[in-house]
């Protein structure tokens, strides 16, 4: 999932000052998952703003997810008459309600982490960068290109202690992970071969199917 | 001879090696340089530069190098992926030919969460395995990482650093085995202070006959406190200090005098391992000190070839 963090309320606060009257839109997929603009979310948000702001008007909503077309659309009634909205949604859900409602100022509530998993209750963990290059299945299902403070395609590195990494005793060396990963496997001669290529990491990506294209311009 | 470098002569003449290193200044002292190059100029074959290690800023390599080729001292100049991406790396490379360096040690670099600009941005754009192929390719092939040709050799003897003390332990042949393959040509060890790992790892790397492919150079870190010796055991990553040394340089009268002690006893004991070619004497803030272990160590005058 997306893993996101609420902004502190007095940025939000600064955001929200220019106007008078709001609509706060959770987004309840990833953004439940991770506590952070889910239903209850927005609940709690909407309480903390009219808290701060008395003469702040604000409405709340929640679509299932704001990364969907079809779910931003059946928006179009309840941002009428609004001149900003505050959406719980990841970075993407923002940019996709602002591309929408072109006339209305979108703001962020919520500063977008990364691709991760919960691991702990109240703790996620970045587990995919989206490098569009996917090497798990010579790594033992991990992923060393996020997970590697370096980003070592060739690792462990000589700072590899206890299955620590050397930037800090929290954080596990992933390259030991993956050696015991291949080596439960059998797998570990993957490691002796040739070193594999770093992928491109040009911004901004695009992703064209030419077959989806096809059936666009029908 | 791949790069006619003086180190790449003394290993390929079979005599036993002696480098050591001298850290660039946190500022712009030319003079800084040429001092430590002055102390070591007689006692070591070459003279490793560091690349702004412990992610502190200080005077780059490239020039360090250059300061003390000027005065007749071979350099080694480092280089980590750090701070630098494929085309920056490559673009150093033409130009430290260009300026005469004729050794390059590959590194990944420590983290730059340790050093003073700790939000900086880490580029590692390629490892340090990728980066010893990279100047292989460049020498051997002179074509750049895209496969467009160089203009001009690249004669580069390449080094690159091994840790057998870091975890997993049986993982750290075959990744030094796949640095031989991407194209060192010799290697220097972290820190040496617990010969019987060192040793295991020595015997594991002449089994699989890797000590014929590459130059190992055992590293050598003098202790000149007990302090010293804590710090390092506890927070210096990849470094191994057992117990008994840290008790040893507390017992001592005069820790210093230990600490050459130690250095002297480990050089005795690496001379007569199987597969070692040499000794890297890292001496921090301490330079003066390695002419000294040089002599003492019977590895002086150092060869002229």
């Amino acid at each position: 999932m997306i893993v996101a963090e609420p902004k502190e309320l007095a940025e939000v606060l600064e955001m929200v000052a220019p106007y008078d009257e709001i609509l706060v839109v959770g987004c309840n997929t990833c953004m439940a998952d991770c506590s952070a603009g889910g239903q209850k979310e927005v609940e709690r948000l909407a309480k903390d703003l009219v808290a701060e702001r008395e003469d702040l008007i604000v409405e709340k909503t929640t679509i299932p997810r704001q990364c969907s077309i079809k779910f931003i659309e059946r928006l179009q009634d309840k941002v009428r008459g609004f001149k900003a909205v505050l959406s719980m949604g990841c970075g993407n859900g923002v940019q996709m309600l602002a591309r929408q409602f072109p006339d209305i100022h979108v703001l962020p509530a919520l500063n977008t982490r990364f691709i991760g998993a919960k691991d702990e209750n109240g703790v996620w963990n970045e587990t995919c960068m989206a490098c569009g290059n996917c090497i798990l299945w010579r790594t033992g299902g991990i992923c060393p290109v996020t997970r590697c403070a370096k980003g070592l395609l060739n690792g462990p590195c000589g700072g590899s202690k206890d299955g620590k990494c050397e930037i800090s005793k929290d954080v596990p060396c992933v390259w030991q992970e993956i050696y015991y990963s291949l080596n439960r496997l059998n797998l570990v001669h993957y490691l002796k071969d040739e070193a594999p290529k770093s992928g491109t990491r040009i911004h901004p990506r695009r992703v064209v199917k030419k077959d989806s294209r096809l059936q666009l311009l029908v | 001879m791949k790069s006619g470098s003086n180190l790449e002569k003394v290993l390929s003449s079979g005599q036993f090696a002696l480098t050591a290193e001298a850290g660039p200044p946190k500022g712009t002292s030319a003079a800084a340089v040429k001092r430590k190059g002055d102390i070591l100029k007689t006692c070591c074959d070459a003279l490793n530069v560091t690349d702004n290690q412990t992610a502190i800023v200080r005077m780059s390599s490239i020039s360090g190098c250059v300061l003390l080729k000027g005065m007749d001292v071979e350099p080694i100049m480092q280089m980590v992926v750090r701070d630098r991406n494929r085309i920056a790396i490559q673009s150093d490379i033409l130009g430290a030919v260009a300026l005469g360096i004729r050794n390059i040690l590959c590194l990944s670099g420590d983290h730059q969460s340790f050093g003073n600009h700790p939000s900086a941005k880490g580029v590692y754009d390629i490892d340090s395995i990728q980066f010893i192929q990279l100047v292989k390719t460049m020498r051997d092939e002179h074509k750049f990482l895209n496969g467009e040709d160089i203009s001009g050799d690249v004669p580069l003897y390449i080094g690159a650093a091994a840790n057998p003390f870091a975890d997993p332990f049986e993982f750290r042949v075959r990744r030094l085995a796949k640095k031989i393959k991407a194209g060192a040509d010799f290697i220097q060890t972290q820190g040496i202070f617990d010969m019987d790992k060192f040793s295991r790892w020595m015997t594991i790397v002449c089994d699989e006959g890797l000590d014929q492919k590459v130059h190992i150079l055992g590293g050598i870190i003098p202790i000149k406190s007990v302090g010293m010796a804590r710090y390092m055991a506890k927070n210096v990553a990849g470094i191994s200090v057992p117990d008994e040394l840290v008790k040893r340089m507390q017992g001592a009268k005069d820790a210093k005098e230990e600490g050459v002690k130690i250095a002297l006893e480990t050089i005795e004991q690496l001379k007569e391992v199987d597969g070692v070619h040499g000794v890297h004497i890292m001496a921090i803030a301490w330079e003066d000190i390695v002419p000294r272990i040089a002599e003492e160590a019977g590895l002086m005058p150092r060869p002229i070839l």
